[in-house]
């Protein structure tokens, strides 16, 4: 676990979520093709440095997700009960967002289709995740 | 390697809230009991090692332990694996002086996060303050959730590991949670903390303090030391530290690090007759038993229905009560239960039991560390 905790200032954010133009990118290594998240300035695969910056096409799949009946972070208090999911982009990289846009969150299944939605929120663009069935009806 | 050094002495504080004891102070207590239950003197101790306090790093703690304890160690210093630390210290010990680097190592741990400052345990992680991702418990709940959905672990399952350590607790008077029974219904009862775990899902906060010595069996004969526990095995094993980059949340190196404690003590799971897992959180216990190969994977739910976990059933666990329900401490408690049960006088005592396996574990199930005791 990380022990450091980073302000929500938007530059920051966007180099670690790799938010650019309002999309979501990741690296991909030119030597060994690894793909990942969160930003590195090597390859955690071949520790090669020529790396590119791909846009993720926004197609994903819920992992795994938890549901926060307590205010473990204070600034999230009044969102109490809100869903973390951890999500495997297409392309293979993960990481951890909010999954919103349903109505119960003990209803989500895991490896289940998920869409980005970056979202600007306090400020900030960040790359949120729901549901792809959601405009089927099934998840409002 | 196997019974050719042994833990000749354990000690601890109180557990619970200590208010007004710095860690140094605590840790002399513990290193007290320690040295008295070994029956030798502070000055045979020529290694000192020590799990820093989680919540409150600090340079140096190791040299400023030792001058607060007034030794001066030939090997000597704090190892940072989180709760797996106190178990692989103990490995270390016993290869330090295979090699004669020392002879006699106190290996020790304190920590005051009940009544101290405990911040670190729920501060977000990293750019997971974004998405209100934060606090220890959220960290396994993620791990149980998948546990649960891919192969089948019922709340039922979890429940059953927080039941028996509560039960255990309640025969041992130094257990913070003595008079706190639980049954499955009434746990299932409970509120969700952060789904699909409730708070009594979740290890206690505690302060504390644990330590043993260990040194070789021939020099424990030479002090006549008197109920010297032998080490037969152990081993370690590291997953990735964010679980967002595990490529699997269901399985961790507590396989490795069982697999190297096993060939080491030339045993197999079958061999145990009794368990400390390391149960900061009950899926942590599930998932230990599968990577230990005393069930399947996918099978540790079944595994401890019906009462499997209780003296007499087919693996007693956390006789004392564990992380749970005895004290929070990070994996040194196990420990020194575990040297109960190959000595014959825990409280729950597992009659005739010869083998004790012991894990310990740190960051979300990233460090692991396995210690099998005999007798």
């Amino acid at each position: 676990m990380q022990a450091d905790s980073a302000g929500p200032e938007s530059e920051h954010v966007a180099a670690y979520h790799a938010l650019r133009d309002g999309k979501l990118t990741y690296q991909r290594c030119r030597d060994c093709a690894h793909c990942w998240l969160p930003e590195r300035t090597e390859c955690p695969g071949c520790l090669g440095n020529r790396i590119d910056r791909l846009d993720a096409c926004g197609a994903a799949k819920l992992v795994s997700w938890v549901v926060y009946h307590h205010a473990f972070v204070p600034a999230f208090a009044d969102s109490i009960p809100y869903t973390v999911g951890l999500i495997e982009l297409r392309e293979g990289p993960r990481l951890i967002s909010n999954i919103v846009g349903v109505d119960d969150p003990e209803q989500l299944r895991i490896d289940q289709e998920l869409s980005l939605q970056v979202t600007r929120r306090r400020s900030v663009d960040v790359p949120l995740f729901t549901p792809s069935t959601a405009r089927d009806g099934r998840y409002k | 390697m196997r019974g050719k050094y042994v833990i000749a002495g354990v000690g601890h504080t109180k557990y619970g809230s200590l208010p007004g004891r710095s860690t140094h102070s605590l840790h002399a207590e513990a290193v007290r009991n320690a040295l008295y239950d070994a029956n030798i003197c502070k000055s045979d101790v020529d290694a000192l090692l020590v799990k820093g306090p989680t919540s409150a790093p600090e340079l140096l703690y190791g040299q400023r332990l030792a001058e607060s304890l007034g030794i001066s160690p030939r090997v000597g210093g704090v190892w940072d694996q989180g709760g797996a630390a106190n178990a692989s210290l103990i490995g270390y010990a016993a290869m330090a002086i295979e090699h004669g680097q020392c002879e006699i190592a106190v290996v020790t741990f304190a920590d005051n996060p009940k009544t101290g400052d405990r911040s670190v345990y729920s501060r977000a992680r990293g750019e997971g303050a974004l998405f209100g991702w934060g606090g220890v418990p959220a960290g396994y709940a993620m791990v149980a959730r998948r546990h649960m959905s891919e192969l089948g672990t019922r709340p039922e399952h979890l429940g059953a590991v927080v039941v028996n350590s509560r039960r255990n607790a309640a025969a041992n008077s130094n257990a913070q949670l003595r008079n706190k029974p639980i049954t499955l219904d009434e746990y299932l009862a409970r509120d969700y903390l952060v789904s699909p775990l409730r708070r009594d899902d979740c290890a206690l906060v505690s302060d504390g303090a644990a330590s043993v010595v260990v040194m070789s069996a021939r020099r424990a004969r030479e002090l006549k030391v008197q109920r010297p526990v032998p080490i037969l095995g152990f081993g370690q094993g590291q997953t990735s530290l964010d679980i967002a980059q595990r490529p699997r949340l269901t399985s961790t190196m507590a396989s490795s690090s069982a697999a190297t404690a096993f060939a080491m003590a030339g045993l197999k799971p079958a061999d145990i007759d009794v368990a400390q897992l390391y149960d900061c959180f009950s899926i942590v216990v599930l998932m230990t038993l599968e990577d230990y190969g005393f069930c399947k994977p996918g099978q540790s739910g079944r595994f401890v229905e019906d009462g499997a976990l209780e003296v007499g059933g087919r693996l007693p666990i956390n006789t004392a009560g564990g992380l749970l329900a005895e004290t929070g401490m990070p994996g040194m408690q196990l420990i020194i239960e575990g040297v109960r049960q190959m000595r014959g006088d825990a409280v729950t005592q597992v009659p005739n039991a010869k083998t004790c396996v012991i894990s310990n574990q740190g960051g979300v199930m990233h460090t692991h560390s396995t210690l099998i005791l005999g007798n």
